[in-house]
């Protein structure tokens, strides 16, 4: 089976490279994709949306259908591990634990009897052998701001410079990965619950749909922001560029929320516990 | 464009890329897997496509790492091929 497997991959490898051989060479001037689509974007895209960083410009104004398919691509894929690892029903274990943070003690509590009322010190774990590192909770405490706060600018600046909603969101999404790293998924999930999670990652890809949608109903076609332009009282050029803002804020949402979403159901096999 | 430099890391690449598939350790490939994504990260700003650097600096050698480190934790750590 291994060596059936070898083969099958040489013989792959072969059809590739002898395949690849027929591409244009790098940056080769005379390739089709450099004598009409490139220049194309290059000479007109920063007269036709007011956007500096044509990358951009290309992914979410001239390429918009491709971005929005990718983004419901990730959401796809929130949904799917999300289906394939949350489950519901599991039985109540002997014991509860719970960690004295100021000690560091581990108090088992068993089945039966329970704490009278949420204590400050005394923070629900699920196995006794949970690490607990103060150092880095502390360090990801004064961490987390900054990331998020690089993480809207990365959003916002992708305009300008490299960046945008995708880059954006993965951070945002990072940023409350490492809350759910260092500390445990509980203090996580205290600050987005599951359901708002699965709402705000459907929410990011309503809004992308949703400005191609209202360009419709104003009577441009689908995805076409330049038709905005009587709604926000601004000329189609700079419609353009809002346009591009708007659907990139829906992208940022919609992957900030699924990266999370993958991340809670995976860390924790479904369980949405304290996670790893 | 540095040719050197290139060679250098298109070699890391490889060598990655070909550790990753080699060690038996999941968590030892799945870190693997990230230096892999972080050179090709640096491969892609030195072709001067700083979006997609991004984009793979902070999917491929940021996010995907730890998912699948969490992947390794909650299954078990070695092949069993």
């Amino acid at each position: 089976m291994k060596v059936l497997g070898l083969i099958l991959v040489v013989a792959c490898w072969i059809l590739l490279a002898v395949g690849a051989t027929d591409f244009p060479r790098m940056g080769d001037p005379a390739s089709p994709a450099a004598l009409h689509v490139s220049p194309r974007y290059l000479e007109k895209g920063l007269a036709e949306t007011q956007t500096p960083n044509i990358v951009t410009a290309v992914l979410a104004d001239y390429r918009g259908y491709d971005t929005m398919y990718e983004t419901t691509v990730v959401f796809a894929a929130g949904v799917s591990c999300f289906l394939l690892l949350r489950f519901f029903r599991r039985q109540a274990p002997p014991h509860t634990l719970y960690r004295h943070k100021p000690s560091g003690t581990v108090v088992a509590i068993q089945r039966g009897y329970r704490l009278r009322g949420p204590h400050p010190d005394l923070v629900p774990i699920d196995r006794d052998w949970a690490p607990h590192d103060p150092i880095v909770e502390l360090a990801s405490r004064i961490l987390i701001p900054l990331i998020q706060i690089f993480a809207l600018y990365v959003v916002a600046h992708g305009h300008y410079s490299p960046g945008g909603g995708f880059q954006g969101g993965v951070i945002l999404g990072a940023s409350l990965i490492l809350l759910a790293i260092s500390q445990d998924l509980r203090t996580a999930q205290a600050r987005l619950g599951e359901r708002s999670n699965a709402l705000l990652s459907a929410i990011g890809v309503l809004i992308y749909v949703g400005v191609g949608a209202l360009a419709l109903a104003l009577g441009g076609n689908f995805l076409d922001y330049g038709a905005l332009a009587g709604l926000m009282h601004v000329d189609p050029v700079y419609a353009r560029n809002l346009g591009i803002l708007f659907v990139e804020i829906g992208v940022a949402i919609a992957v900030m929320a699924t990266m999370f979403f993958i991340y809670r159901n995976v860390a924790s096999a479904g369980a949405l516990d304290e996670g790893l | 464009m540095i040719v050197q430099l290139d060679l250098v890391i298109l070699t890391l690449v490889v060598v990655c890329a070909v550790g990753a598939l080699w060690v038996r350790d999941l968590l030892s490939a799945a870190i693997l897997f990230g230096a892999y994504s972080f050179m090709l990260c640096l491969l892609w700003s030195i072709m001067g496509a700083v979006d997609v650097a991004f984009t793979e600096a902070s999917v491929g050698a940021g996010v995907s790492t730890v998912f699948m480190v969490a992947a390794v934790f909650r299954t078990s750590r070695r092949t069993k091929d």
